[in-house]
């Protein structure tokens, strides 16, 4: 309860409990205090503008309209309160009926009320106001049982959600016959859902209510209530619009008091309110400080197809920019292939996602270099990863991105071979039908059977496997120097994965490109890798060839130095590995950005760790064989980690 | 998710879609088919559950007791019910709804006369509000996309939902009153060119338009942030083909589905704002009818009504499956 009060207290609960009250001691005391008033008849001023004896005019008749609003009050609210409880009442027991009635009876109920749903209210309501004839106790009837369908969808949807629990299960094997379960598992659980639906459904009531009155099905003369009042101010909106207008807006704050307060509550009991009212975007925060732009250097080494130095990737978060991504430097030269190996959470993929340009705002990309096919990506002042900027071109033919998931990286709308087509079609300049060819042509290059075919039909026809040869396809349209590769085939069965790895490693052969492809996978980076670059906490810990990915005990200059290389190594179970003995793992959860301690990221984890370690953090630095290490005890003897039993020592 | 195994399609190029529409259609139809015979049932029997005799109480006390039983006779209110039923759905192939039990002019001819005012207004009004809402449902999604422009985004949050909670006769009341009687700018009533067409769909629009927009606006934040519409990114595609032809598809399925029962109600409303406007369409038809307990002309209206519904709702099924093949396949 103290939530509800609590919901109360905020604008939206304090604006519609207020008004609320309001229209609630109206609805109590102004028949009491001015019934006489609103009823007396002033044949000096008949259908009268506004003035000091009547604030809102008068009617046909000379009766004050002012009083007759606050009047009507009494008798649109029980009107329509009654019409909400017979539609609630039938609604539950109708929406109860699979609980209460057993499958077969209640499928015949749901269906029927899937029926009724789909019409409009207001036809239900006419064709109900037929049956029980013109006049306020037809309408409650019309209105109540046309809301019945309704709340009767709700209901079922409600029910259904607590109808399975374990313990409503555990009392129907018990013998708890059905309506006890319904008054005392089912109903108590979805009290609050209900509760808020029906008073947000209050305030629809009223508005049929007022609907059918100011049509002249509803209340009829001598009573009134607002809808009555607007239909007899219509009928003079020539001379007087206000006598229409006024109980118009009575309408509507009544109805207004009760869809606030009934969102006031849903939005404090964690309730959505059918209205669909609820925002289920997350607000980010915006960062008060950007980062200044670092003076970057455009030239860099010709040779290198992608030549990357200090690249960082930030993101405003609640306290300051959070940088899961700070400083990553590497090269690839054509038909070279560097794997990115780490956890997740290393910034491995962000780092990709920054190369491809798709990271957006409000994330931020900077470096010192990000030089692509001697093009500065970094050099265009438009807004980095929108469409439109000047290397559209160039990225959209020259640079290919596999993503992880096949499954959700295609269009589930579009036919496979125009999605592939749209790059030859946006950026080679060919027709459509030059660029559907081409798909075609490029699907059966990546040995997509029947190519002509499958690019007629859509990514859910595709298996994992065949989507991911079509992505690879996809990056064939053009003529990639570098394909991007985001854990490629970690979706996808262990069969299927060798053959998209063959795949991959046979296009980059074929054309020469360079290949960046991300792991968290180091058996599988030693297939296809030349080279390997080992981050941890957005950093680069280590870079070497993947001939020297191997026993972490070995600690000569020939292998793994960085005590997690090292660790990654170990935890990857091969030939020999002792099926007795628990698999090893890394100890403790990877950093979390936004809370990196100082010194080495990877002190609280290693085994190695001293106390300069905790305090100063270790740069990359490159040996004579140009492999490098940021450690401050490379190669050091790691004692019992190879065997499984790691003892987390910190 | 269902992946079909290359046998499993047919061979035949021009449908790769193999099966699923066929089936689709047949389901979809039988649907249909089932829905209108409840209404039609539903229609009939609405005269048999008014309490009383209805010829009498369409004709009123004083009316003679030899004109309530020739009534009876013509409407065939004294055979079995079964056998009215027989009749009602035979007379329904032929396009004959009756007579009225006021004039004794045939129902259809009344409904002819009328439905082209209503049609008219229902789907203007709706066309005016698809046009509305879409673009500025996307519009808004993008600019307002990962916390940008906070002020946009509470703006139109605030205004849609005001707008939206206003019931369209109120709103319609208000019209009048601004532009017709104070400013003078539109007819106050009735149908008469394409002026007087002006208030009854601006009330008819505002609130389903506000409505739609926000759910498009969620549905393009949702879709704007999925993988397909990175993979489009990484394509370097203009913006304007990743919005339209990658995101939009894939967040209609739930504004179609959402603006098909706003159309129907639109369809609905028409009474309602008709009765504001006196415009000389169906909703005034049903409404004068429902007072004169004029039950045939009642049944017949109700009957036009629901078929409109009926054909709303599955026209808006057949363009979801173009839109979206996913959903031809069949739900559980």
């Amino acid at each position: 309860m103290s939530r509800w009060l609590r919901a109360l207290r905020t604008p939206v609960g304090m604006t519609g409990s207020g008004l609320l009250v309001l229209v609630l001691v109206l609805a109590v005391v102004a028949p009491i205090l001015w019934g006489d008033q609103a009823d007396a008849v002033d044949t000096d001023n008949l259908l009268a503008g506004p003035s000091s004896d009547h604030w809102l005019g008068t009617d046909s008749l000379g009766r004050d309209i002012f009083y007759r609003v606050l009047v009507a009050t009494r008798l649109s609210l029980t009107l329509a309160l009654l019409a909400t409880v017979l539609g609630v009442v039938v609604g539950v027991v109708l929406g109860a009926a699979p609980l209460l009635l057993g499958r077969r009876s209640g499928r015949m109920v749901t269906a029927t009320v899937n029926v009724m749903v789909a019409f409009p209210g207001l036809l239900l309501v006419l064709f109900l106001a037929v049956v029980f004839g013109v006049g306020a106790t037809g309408a409650v009837l019309a209105v109540g049982l046309a809301g019945a369908p309704s709340f009767a969808r709700l209901c079922q949807t409600l029910i259904a959600g607590v109808a399975e629990l374990d313990y409503v299960s555990a009392a129907r094997i018990a013998g708890v016959g059905r309506l006890r379960i319904l008054t005392r598992h089912v109903l108590p659980n979805v009290a609050e859902p209900l509760i808020v639906n029906i008073t947000i459904g209050a305030g629809g009531v009223l508005l049929s209510f007022a609907g059918l009155s100011f049509l002249g099905l509803g209340v009829q003369q001598p009573a009134y209530d607002w809808g009555r009042l607007m239909q007899e101010g219509l009928a003079g909106i020539y001379i007087h619009p206000l006598a229409a207008l006024a109980p118009g807006i009575a309408v509507i704050i009544a109805a207004l008091a009760f869809n606030l307060t009934g969102e006031a509550i849903a939005g404090a009991v964690g309730v959505s309110a059918a209205t669909g009212f609820a925002d289920p975007v997350p607000h980010v925060e915006q960062s008060a400080a950007p980062t200044p732009s670092r003076p970057h250097d455009a030239a860099g080494d010709p040779g290198l197809v992608l030549d990357v130095r200090g690249l960082t990737v930030g993101f405003p978060g609640p306290r300051g920019t959070v940088r899961p991504v700070r400083g990553v430097s590497f090269g690839i030269r054509a038909g070279e292939a560097l794997g990115v190996v780490g956890e997740s959470g290393s910034g491995k993929s962000l780092t990709a996602l920054a190369i491809a340009r798709l990271i957006e705002e409000p994330g931020q990309v900077d470096a010192d270099r990000l030089v692509f096919c001697g093009t500065d990506l970094l050099g265009d002042p438009a807004a980095p990863a929108s469409p439109g900027g000047e290397h559209d071109k160039l990225l959209g033919t020259s640079m290919s991105v596999v993503f992880q998931d096949p499954m959700t990286s295609f269009n589930p709308t579009m036919r496979i071979g125009n999605q592939l087509a749209e790059v030859a079609r946006y950026h080679q300049g060919l027709d459509r039908k030059g660029a559907i060819a081409r798909a075609v042509d490029r699907l059966d290059a990546v040995r997509v059977r029947d190519p002509e075919r499958r690019a007629r039909q859509y990514p859910f026809e595709f298996s994992g496997g065949m989507r991911q040869r079509a992505m690879i396809g996809m990056g064939l349209m053009g003529t990639p120097r570098l394909i991007i590769a985001d854990e490629p085939t970690t979706a996808l069965d262990v069969t299927v994965q060798a053959q998209v790895l063959a795949l991959l490693k046979q296009v980059q052969r074929e054309q020469d490109a360079a290949l960046l492809f991300i792991s968290h996978d180091v058996s599988v980076v030693r297939e296809v890798c030349d080279r390997v670059v080992v981050m941890y906490a957005g950093r680069i810990v280590e870079e070497l060839p993947v001939a020297d990915l191997v026993d972490p005990e070995r600690t000569d200059a020939g292998g793994a130095q960085h005590p997690y290389t090292r660790a990654l190594l170990a935890a990857v179970p091969d030939m020999t590995t002792d099926l007795a003995e628990p698999l090893a793992t890394i100890p403790g959860q990877p950093v979390d950005p936004a809370a990196r301690p100082a010194g080495c990221a990877y002190a609280a984890r290693c085994p190695l760790a001293s106390a300069r370690c905790r305090t100063e953090e270790p740069q990359l630095v490159a040996d004579e064989r140009g492999r490098s290490v940021a450690c401050w005890h490379p190669g050091a003897p790691l004692g019992l980690l190879a065997t499984g039993e790691v003892v987390a020592t910190s | 998710m269902t992946t079909l195994t290359p046998s499993a399609a047919p061979p035949r190029p021009a449908l790769s879609l193999g099966g699923r529409w066929p089936r689709f259609a047949l389901r979809r139809t039988g649907r249909l088919v089932v829905s209108l015979w409840a209404l039609v049932t539903a229609s009939f029997l609405m005269i048999h559950f008014v309490p009383g005799d209805p010829v009498r109480a369409a004709l009123g006390l004083t009316a003679p007791a030899e004109l309530v039983a020739s009534r009876r006779e013509s409407l065939g209110l004294n055979d079995p019910l079964l056998t009215q039923y027989v009749h009602y759905i035979g007379n329904l192939f032929q396009g004959d709804l009756g007579e009225s039990i006021q004039t004794e002019v045939p129902v259809w001819d009344t409904i002819a006369q009328r439905l082209p005012a209503t049609a008219s207004l229902a789907v203007l009004a709706f066309a005016v509000a698809l046009l509305l809402a879409i673009p500025l449902g996307v519009a808004v999604a993008v600019a307002t996309r990962r916390g940008r422009r906070r002020h946009t985004e509470l703006a139109f949050a605030g205004s849609s939902v005001v707008l939206g909670s206003v019931p369209d006769f109120l709103l319609g009341v208000a019209l009048v009153a601004v532009f017709a009687v104070n400013l003078g700018w539109f007819p106050v009533a009735g149908r008469d060119g394409a002026e007087s067409y002006v208030l009854p769909v601006i009330a008819l629009t505002i609130g389903p338009a506000a409505l739609l927009a926000r759910i498009v606006r969620i549905e393009m934040l949702a879709v704007l942030e999925t993988d397909y519409v990175r993979t489009a990114r990484a394509k370097r595609l203009p913006g304007r083909r990743i919005h339209l032809r990658h995101a939009l598809p894939n967040a209609i399925t739930a504004t179609l589905t959402i603006g098909g029962m706003l159309l129907a109600t639109m369809i609905a409303s028409t009474v309602l704002v008709e009765n504001v406007f006196a415009w000389p369409g169906l909703g005034s038809t049903i409404v004068q009818s429902i007072v004169l307990r004029d039950y045939p002309v009642v049944q017949g209206t109700v009957l036009v009504y629901g078929v409109c519904v009926l054909l709303v709702n599955t026209l808006v099924d057949v363009a979801l499956a173009v839109l979206d093949p996913r959903s031809t396949i069949g739900e559980s």
